[in-house]
């Protein structure tokens, strides 16, 4: 599986560590209540099929990148940079 | 029919010609009192000790492909009951009670091995680690010795002993710990339940779970819609899809954790090893295989196939930790969709819908547990309370943040686990 960093190219999946799905762009206030923050630390989609996650640029730039891909394929259609999208 | 010693040899004196089926393949009737959702190890068991210790025989088991198909048969096999926290400790030990007899109760013989398991420790940090361990196991009841170095030299010398990168301080051995043959674990719970009167049906996938006034009513399949009082979620990996029908969301991401194994080889290792510093470990199948793995691929994954970095790791883990096995020839790998969830332990509950029961997250330790893990999920769906072995399983500990049981401290990510 090869991934392409919007900002260094299409890289080895070895330079990339998984976070999970792309949640983590919506973190919930500190207060939201214990069913917001159940859905954002917890409970997930996972989809058969496409989904979109956060991988990180560990051994390469450094970026979060959205990755979206094919779980059951590995199949990735598209990645961008996080910052500046929302979730 | 009955499996006996006078039975094979009266088979064998005239030509095998008298063996009869395992099970029926039964047409679905239009109504069960239970349904159980996935034909895998733990569904089989499942269905096994409801009609076993509980006279609920008025059961089928829908599975979408065939008995034996999944995970049941994709795993390596090994067998133990050296967990740590309470939660965990009591269900795998009552777990391995029940694996001890196991091939008695179903008269089958799944080829349970307690062959031992040495896990290996690398530093002193480590080996304070292992010998808290070993004492939590015996408090628990089960067995563990702390080998040191030579000891743990006299037991397997074929380990690399001079130049490893993490050197050798010695191993906590778990001597009830073992293997078990994956399909025959199948097989056996499979013919049990049908005997007992469970309908298996394959070929049979659930799309859809029908839900009235917040009561489960019964499930659409492939094969024509089906009432039912209760419904019991037994999907592994394919949990999330399955819950989606009932409209819940669960706390699971399904990632891939690929196995290998090599030619048939003459016996040389005669425990299941693991590495301590690096994700390995192997045991040796009895049609002589070096059966072996290592972590997840890390990333979520369907595909039941991993790519070649996980595989490079493993191999080299492997290499460095027992050099002579560097000649062996890998002659296939596979896949597995794991359901991890986010404490590394598995969740055995009821859901918000009345009738409605979940078996999942079993994480990549999902064979051991398949005993145990039919008997107190058949308790809980046969009584609606909790099995006394299995009381810290509640869906709910990661909303409340209450009972959570982070084996090894990794926190909420799915994969870490």
């Amino acid at each position: 599986m090869r991934i392409t960093c919007p900002l260094c190219g299409e890289r080895d999946r070895r330079e990339f560590y998984y976070r999970g799905a792309a949640v983590d762009l919506a973190r919930p206030e500190p207060d939201a209540g214990e069913a917001a923050w159940d859905e954002f630390v917890y409970l997930r989609d996972n989809p058969a099929g496409m989904t979109r996650e956060l991988w990180y640029h560990e051994g390469g730039c450094g970026a979060w990148i959205v990755v979206t891909r094919d779980t059951v394929t590995h199949e990735i259609s598209g990645t961008e940079l996080a910052s500046g999208v929302s979730a | 029919m009955r499996f006996s010693g006078l039975r094979v040899l009266k088979e064998g004196l005239t030509g095998n010609k008298g063996w009869t089926p395992h099970w029926r393949d039964p047409e679905p009737k239009s109504e069960y009192d239970i349904l159980i959702i996935g034909g895998g190890g733990h569904g089989l068991s499942t269905a096994y000790y409801l009609a076993k210790e509980h006279g609920l025989t008025n059961v089928a088991v829908l599975e979408k492909g065939y008995i034996g198909g999944g995970n049941v048969g994709r795993n390596t096999t090994i067998v133990r009951a050296n967990y740590f926290l309470q939660g965990n400790s009591e269900f795998y030990s009552h777990s391995l009670k029940l694996w001890e007899g196991l091939e008695e109760d179903l008269n089958y013989n799944v080829m349970h091995s307690q062959r031992g398991i040495i896990n290996l420790f690398h530093s002193d940090g480590q080996r304070d680690a292992a010998a808290r361990r070993g004492n939590m196991m015996i408090s628990q009841g089960d067995d563990a010795i702390l080998l040191n170095r030579d000891q743990l030299r006299e037991m397997l010398p074929y380990l690399n002993y001079d130049d490893l990168r993490f050197p050798l301080y010695g191993g906590l051995y778990h001597p009830r710990g073992g293997t078990a043959r994956h399909d025959a674990v199948a097989w056996g719970y499979a013919r049990g339940a049908d005997q007992r009167g469970v309908d298996l049906i394959q070929n049979c996938e659930v799309t859809g779970i029908d839900i009235e006034n917040g009561a489960v009513r019964g499930v659409q399949t492939t094969r024509g819609p089906i009432r039912a009082k209760k419904v019991a979620m037994v999907a592994a990996g394919r949990s999330g899809q399955v819950a989606a029908m009932a409209g819940m969301r669960l706390p699971i991401e399904s990632h891939v954790l690929q196995a290998f194994v090599t030619e048939g080889l003459k016996p040389c290792i005669d425990h299941v090893v693991t590495f301590g510093m690096g994700h390995f470990y192997i045991s040796q199948s009895d049609k002589g295989g070096l059966v072996f793995g290592g972590d997840l691929d890390f990333y979520a994954s369907y595909a039941a196939r991993g790519n070649l970095p996980t595989v490079e790791s493993v191999m080299e883990a492997g290499v460095a930790l027992m050099p002579m096995i560097g000649k062996a020839r890998v002659l296939r790998s596979w896949g597995g969709i794991m359901d991890m969830s986010p404490d590394g332990s598995p969740i055995i509950d009821r859901t918000g819908i009345e009738g409605l029961y979940l078996n999942c997250g079993w994480n990549y330790g999902g064979f051991k547990a398949v005993p145990g893990s039919g008997n107190v999920f058949a308790h809980l769906i046969a009584t609606d309370r909790y099995h006394e072995n299995a009381t810290g399983f509640q869906l709910d500990r990661f909303r409340t943040g209450r009972g959570i049981i982070d084996e090894e401290g990794k926190g909420s990510q799915h994969n870490l686990h």
